[in-house]
């Protein structure tokens, strides 16, 4: 296929279409708006459903309705929409019906602003809805990343019966990238067999997340589980860039990630010995792969676009291996290559103590007394 | 290798489209190249801005604090960007809408009045292709060939009536590009 210049919104809903979705739903929001426009134009065309609902508490519960049927079904939007979707989400997640959402986190907490941010990782990460799940979370650095990762994320939906998420940020989402789009795959015609699609001529069954019994409940907690079990032995994802020889690691996921390839690069005509891992699958996190690192790693260096969310998970795979600084920008602010590259030069040339508090040393930098 | 353009102006006058059609001529010429625009409020009547990155291997940052090149639409985008451009780097600036030269000595400074030479050719709109044919001048990644074909082959066909008006507006710019630092 030719390459074609595409916003990464755009991008993002033509892979989801390639990739077989029937039936889209969602509700406007900056930065993630092209996406829901590209569908509305492009899903009518193909015969199938799009539909605008009247907010995203709507939108969330008609995925959920459409994913019951076994129909390939997704949304998309920002931060203030996640929150307003958690419950939904839960509830597609208790039921164990496949579905993908597409997050493209803006400035936060609380209305924020629209500017590129990172800030919903925890939320997502870690959160995504109340009680006993944990979602499948991917995490594109660039647009043809993304477009890969949505035509996978239906299947992984599929395969473990769960909800999928693909978090971008604002300028994923809003910048432009050549990009070869996957061939069309055709509508899948049979139905899976737990779905609803219509008792005529067989034993009718029941999709719920309500069951009432604990014992019940417990059991369907523990398959939940293992299935998630499955997820974490198959799933993980990362990119490694001059790893090889490296003392140190910067570690960052997304546009952080991309923006530390940059000061990586230049570090490294600096002759600083200094390498990038960025975790594709924030969950399941590279757990292992980071804790290799921190065993042969002279220091580590964490970068995001928030105070140090992903820093958290960071650490619980080091196990205390390796000290670690954080650099982040927050509330919408992405940072320049040369930040980056002035951390690395301070890691390399004063290396962290193995009690240093990474965020504590950070946030006295970002806020001297 | 890597070449970030910053091409900044007024909203409506062209800044993003600009920017696309550097980003598709690198495109085809098969380079890695990012186009990132400014998206905010500040589009509605203030400010636009786009950095278009060229490079011939992955792309990391789509922004950078000091690009090779600052091509500036109006008076407000010369002030805010001229000092972040890199030393030994390339300023184009549209005379037309500025109140004083270039200062820096150290980068190629090019200006030229590309909204009255717009104007001479029967359509305003067209600066932005003037300033991108003076731009190609001196560009090293692309050449005002590259440009053209950019614009032929990926402008929607319902506009392409405009393209001999486009090409005539960027081999104008090129031609009167005047090298003043």
């Amino acid at each position: 296929m030719p390459r074609e210049l595409m916003k990464g919104n755009v991008a993002m809903a033509e892979a989801a279409i390639r990739a077989g979705l029937e039936a889209y739903f969602g509700y406007p929001i900056t930065p993630q708006s092209e996406l829901l426009e590209h569908m509305a134009k492009r899903m009518p065309e193909e015969g199938r459903a799009f539909l605008q609902a009247e907010s995203e508490v709507a939108a969330i519960n008609m995925v959920y309705g459409a994913a019951c049927t076994g129909a390939r079904v997704m949304t998309s939007t920002s931060g203030p929409g996640i929150s307003l979707m958690a419950e939904g989400i839960s509830y597609i997640a208790g039921t164990e019906v496949p579905a993908v959402i597409v997050d493209v986190m803006r400035g936060g907490p609380g209305l924020g602003n629209i500017a590129p941010s990172q800030g919903d990782y925890r939320q997502v990460i870690h959160g995504a809805g109340h009680g006993d799940f944990f979602p499948i979370v991917l995490a594109p650095a660039s647009v043809q990343e993304a477009v890969d990762l949505i035509g996978e994320a239906f299947d992984i939906a599929e395969k473990y019966r769960t909800v999928v998420f693909v978090v971008a940020d604002g300028s994923i989402g809003q910048m432009m990238e050549p990009v070869e789009l996957p061939e069309p795959r055709p509508l899948r015609r049979e139905r899976p067999d737990w779905a609803v699609s219509g008792a005529a001529g067989r034993p009718h069954r029941t999709l719920t997340s309500l069951y009432l019994k604990p014992e019940v409940e417990e059991r369907i907690n523990l398959r939940i589980l293992k299935r998630w079990q499955e997820a974490e032995a198959n799933e993980v994802r990362y990119r490694e860039y001059y790893l090889d020889d490296a003392e140190f690691v910067v570690l960052g996921f997304g546009t952080a990630g991309r923006v530390a390839l940059s000061a990586v690069r230049a570090a490294r005509e600096e002759g600083i010995r200094v390498g990038l891992f960025r975790p594709v699958s924030l969950r399941p996190f590279p757990y292992q792969a980071i804790r290799d690192l921190a065993q042969r790693a002279k220091a580590f260096l964490v970068v995001e676009m928030n105070g140090g969310q992903m820093l958290e998970d960071v650490q619980a795979a080091a196990q205390g291996q390796v000290p670690m600084r954080f650099y982040g920008r927050m509330g919408g602010m992405v940072p320049f290559p040369d930040e980056v590259l002035e951390e690395i030069r301070t890691l390399a040339a004063d290396p962290p103590t193995p009690t240093e508090n990474p965020r504590a040393r950070w946030l006295a930098h970002m806020m001297p007394a | 290798m890597q070449t970030e353009i910053l091409i900044a102006g007024f909203g409506g006058q062209g800044v993003l489209f600009a920017g696309q059609v550097l980003a598709y001529a690198a495109m085809d010429a098969g380079y890695e190249v990012t186009w990132f625009p400014s998206y905010g409020p500040e589009m509605r009547g203030g400010t636009a801005n786009c950095t278009v990155i060229i490079a011939d291997e992955e792309i990391g940052s789509p922004l950078v604090a000091h690009p090779k090149v600052l091509m500036a639409l109006n008076a407000p985008s010369l002030d805010r960007f001229e000092p972040q451009v890199q030393p030994e780097g390339l300023i184009v600036a549209n005379a037309s809408l500025l109140s004083r030269p270039v200062e820096r000595q150290d980068v190629t400074a090019i200006t030229l009045k590309a909204n009255h030479i717009a104007e001479e050719l029967g359509d305003r709109r067209m600066a932005n292709m003037v300033m991108l044919g003076a731009l190609s001048t001196h560009l090293p990644v692309l050449t005002l060939e590259q440009i053209k074909a950019a614009l032929r082959d990926h402008l929607p066909k319902r506009k392409h009536h405009l393209l001999e008006a486009n090409y005539r507006a960027l081999d104008t710019g090129a031609a009167r590009a005047r090298i003043v630092a």
